[in-house]
């Protein structure tokens, strides 16, 4: 039988929902095993992600990477919330790379709701390994920390060791289990009067088997929930201390430069290293997936001998590929029609035939870089037996995975050190471990441990990029100025495929799709398609209302009637941001509403636009229902930073290709924005009762198409591609 | 070559090529890691530290122009974490990430050194760094903060650093 990649998932789904019941049951053999790869004396698993000590020290393993999201501090705070655990006593420790830890819920992530999307083809290229260890998944990303692994995982998992603890003193005591109050770390039978702590009991408590059903607290009883508990991860960061891929220094360590190969597809043809290996501390020169690399004592002599390699590279065919070529081509695409139904609805063609009123726009948005602050590193030391890893990666296992691949190493003799992340945004994911098979690749090839850093021209120039996006949109407008038909037509990779959906009730859509054939590689960026598209879908939109005399509020509040849940969260964004009220000349305020991650967020955006110095954005004003809300003044951050993050990408990023490959280099020609460009930022919270939303990525959508709105309301002069530095604006 | 440099009050003795940036020195050959790579060409302030007090980006600083300055790190902005930025920073929950915020901090520093009660404009004029979490918000309300705590002591000993004795 052939099984098709979705059967796989769509299994592998199921599987993952059996396995998050299977996660707090875990067994006596997987306790012992997480005891013998992550335990010390005096110590007791209470379930793979709880060690509870002798003096009732807490200690919760949480299974992702923390960079900058807050998840080191948030997930144990709901294990502990259900656990009764004193917060004093509750301490993190990020779990090793090993599948005992992983995040068995992952995949619901993305499937929720919705199609299984595309982005986990990929996934089975990973898992070429073995396709049973499609759901040997710790990954930090989608979304997925808190909604997943907190809701179902650190919850079930602190209640089960709250069962398990109680438990051991109704025996010790000799007393019903139901007589057992626990709170604050202490278990207690009031009765009788005892009184006994977490640590006394850790030791029976981890030899019991946890219950099969488990009861959670309402959230009415959260005392550690919901409360901004200060990071455990900050006081470290004021003091220079965390350690991060690009700091890991063992013994004997060597460090090396890469000479990638400029052209994409391309490769080494031919190379003359002499010149490079006749320089004082170089020590070798090896070549890898990607190019050629130089390994010496010290990285800024790698560095400079990369300049004394003579290299003969191939382009694969793509020298003479640019930017405008590959725009050229998908609005081909898209008037050659070839396109893919994804979604539809009604007649959409009938109704623009019989329409009143049309209105036709194309749009399109660039490729964007990570340019996470840290660059990409890898730091592995391969031996015959062996192999460590010490890297910032959002997926341990999938690196591990890549490190066998590489190596021909069995997985289980591979250690993936788990170090703090200067930003992965997407990067640093499962589908763009590029770095890691290159740092492993460089490796294998001598005795000792190399540290590969990626010079910041390297990690522009070799990213997996936010893909380019084209889309043709049209709608039809009724007598009364009501779009009666949408339609969609884009090339490019899009993923997950709802981004491209609409919330409106226009009773005729139609969206179809073409894969772009483009040389350039790409990957998951913040948000993944939903910031191309949301930049489409909800500037058209203002089109739309335009052309039929509606204002852009109002038309969205009317077409979003049966989703009072949205209408709530627009509602706040508008009236926060005083919609309607007069500005002077010269400044606009434009809306948009983004549904993602299973988060609603809209926001306002308020712009000065100058006839010399083009935009500023002078204030964004952000609602957001992210279902219950598990750490205030994180979650605020995490909006912060996905808004800021939008407006770097709107007002002046972009990825070019020239010659086939990327013309930018660093910071000054793929600018961010900085202190003096920051609107003022106010985050409106709309809980609605809701599952937990994802956080780190949903303010980023909105961001595009508010700026865009703005301008528009403030000159008439609709953009229809990002960025905006391109027009001449920023 | 062999270069003398002096960093957190203390005197080193290096064995580096003569274009070495200081960046590379301060992190590899004394271990001084909270200070960051970031591009390579003093434009995100990654790497800032402090020479003879002025906030400068390490990854242009060749070693042999460093010999003789004063130079400040990360490590020496307070034996422990308690500099009223540090613990602005605390307080105001600034770092995400964190990669950037040793060259923010030091940057700060600097600031309020040579001016002990800024402006926004200010602020914006001297902190160009570059975050990508997007930090900036918290890091100016950190700032303020600092300036709050830092002036019921107009002494300011406590922002002295530690070297230069």
């Amino acid at each position: 039988m052939k099984i098709t990649r979705r059967q796989v998932l769509v299994s592998g789904a199921a599987v993952g929902g059996g396995l998050v019941l299977g996660a707090f049951m875990v067994d006596g053999d997987v306790r012992k095993q997480a005891r013998k790869i992550h335990g010390e004396d005096g110590e007791f698993f209470l379930h793979t992600w709880i060690r509870v000590a002798n003096d009732g020290t807490v200690t919760v393993l949480v299974p992702h990477s923390e960079m900058g999201q807050g998840v080191h501090t948030s997930l144990p705070m709901m294990l502990a919330e259900e656990m009764d655990a004193d917060w004093e006593k509750v301490r993190m420790e990020q779990a090793p790379a090993h599948p005992t830890f992983a995040n068995p819920s992952l995949p619901r992530g993305f499937i929720l709701p919705g199609d299984v999307p595309g982005l986990f083809n990929d996934m089975v290229d990973y898992a070429t390994l073995k396709t049973a260890q499609l759901m040997n998944l710790q990954l930090t990303g989608g979304s997925t920390s808190l909604r997943y692994t907190g809701r179902y995982g650190m919850r079930q998992a602190g209640a089960a060791a709250r069962w398990m603890l109680a438990k051991a003193a109704s025996k010790r005591w000799q007393v019903p289990q139901a007589e057992i109050e626990v709170a604050q770390s202490i278990l207690s039978h009031p009765a009788t009067g005892k009184e006994l702590g977490f640590g006394d009991l850790a030791a029976e408590a981890s030899t019991l088997d946890p219950p099969n059903k488990l009861e959670l607290k309402s959230p009415a009883d959260y005392s550690i929930v919901g409360q901004s508990k200060p990071r455990f991860d900050i006081p470290d960061k004021v003091v220079g201390k965390p350690v991060y891929g690009i700091d890991v220094e063992p013994e004997g360590l060597r460090y090396a430069a890469v000479a990638h190969i400029p052209v994409f597809g391309g490769a080494v043809r031919s190379y003359d290293a002499s010149k490079a290996l006749a320089e004082p501390g170089v020590e070798t020169v090896v070549e890898v997936e990607g190019g050629l690399a130089v390994i010496a004592d010290k990285y800024w002599t790698a560095q400079k001998a990369l300049r004394a390699l003579e290299i003969d590279w191939d382009d694969a065919g793509n020298g003479e590929v640019s930017s405008e070529d590959i725009l050229r081509r998908q609005v081909a695409d898209i008037e050659g029609g070839e396109l893919d139904v994804d979604r539809e609805e009604g007649d959409a063609e009938g109704a623009l035939a019989a329409a009143a009123n049309r209105v036709e726009a194309t749009y399109s948005v660039p490729y964007l870089a990570h340019a996470a602050m840290e660059p990409l590193n890898c730091t592995a030391w391969v031996r015959p037996d062996g192999c460590d890893v010490w890297a910032g990666v959002q997926n341990l296992l999938a690196a591990r995975a890549q490190a066998a691949d590489v190596t021909g190493l069995d997985p289980d003799t591979i250690n993936v050190h788990p170090v703090m992340l200067g930003g992965g945004f997407g990067r640093r994911g499962m589908f763009s471990l590029d770095y890691i098979r290159q740092g492993v690749d460089i490796a294998r090839q001598v005795p000792y441990p190399v540290k590969m850093i990626w010079s910041r021209e390297d990690d522009m120039r070799h990213d997996a990029y936010r893909p380019a996006i084209t889309a043709r949109l049209t709608a039809a407008l009724d007598d009364s100025g009501s779009p009666s038909a949408w339609l969609n037509d884009h090339i490019g990779k899009n993923e997950p495929s709802e981004a491209a959906h609409i919330p409106y009730a226009i009773a005729n859509t139609r969206i179809r799709y073409g894969e772009d054939q483009t040389h350039v590689p790409f990957g998951t960026w913040r948000s993944v398609a939903h910031s191309q598209h949301a930049f489409f879908t909800e500037s058209f939109f203002d089109e739309v209302a335009t052309a039929g005399g509606r204002d852009p509020y109002e038309l969205r509040r009317e077409l979003l009637a049966d989703r009072p849940d949205m209408v709530a969260v627009l509602d706040a964004a508008a009236n926060s941001a005083g919609w309607g009220s007069p500005l002077p000349e010269g400044r606009g305020r434009g809306i948009a509403i983004v549904e993602s991650f299973g988060s609603i967020v809209a926001e306002v955006a308020e712009v000065t636009v100058d006839p010399e110095s083009g935009v500023k954005v002078d204030r964004i004003v952000c609602a957001a229902d992210t279902g219950e809300v598990i750490h205030p003044d994180g979650l605020a951050a995490q909006l912060e930073s996905g808004i800021i993050f939008a407006l770097s990408a709107t007002l002046y990023g972009e990825i070019t290709i020239k010659n086939g490959r990327v013309v930018e280099r660093n910071f000054p020609d793929y600018p961010m924005m900085k202190m003096a460009d920051t609107p003022v930022i106010e985050t409106v919270l709309v809980p609605s009762g809701r599952p937990i939303g994802g956080a780190g990525e949903v303010a980023t959508p909105p961001v595009a198409p508010a700026v865009a709105n703005a301008l528009f309301a403030a000159t008439g002069r609709r953009v229809r591609e990002l960025p905006l530095r391109k027009a001449g604006l920023a | 070559m062999s270069y003398e440099i002096r960093v957190n009050g203390q005197t080193a003795r290096v064995d580096v090529a003569s274009d070495t940036p200081l960046l590379w020195v301060l992190r590899d050959e004394l271990g001084l890691k909270g200070t960051k790579y970031g591009c390579g060409i003093a434009e995100c302030g990654a790497c800032t530290v402090l020479v003879d007090g002025k906030p400068t980006r390490s990854c242009r600083l060749q070693i042999r122009r460093a010999e003789g300055a004063e130079i400040e790190t990360i490590e020496s902005l307070s034996p422990d974490g308690t500099h009223p930025l540090q613990l602005a920073w605390v307080a105001e929950q600034v770092p995400q990430c964190g990669y950037c915020q040793s060259g923010m901090l030091m940057t700060s520093a600097a600031l309020l050194r040579a001016n002990p009660s800024p402006s926004d404009a200010d602020i914006d004029t001297a902190v160009t760094n570059i975050c990508r979490c997007g930090t900036y918000p918290r890091v100016r309300a950190a700032i303020h903060r600092a300036v709050g705590e830092m002036t019921p002591t107009p002494t300011g000993s406590d922002d002295q650093g530690t070297t230069g004795s």
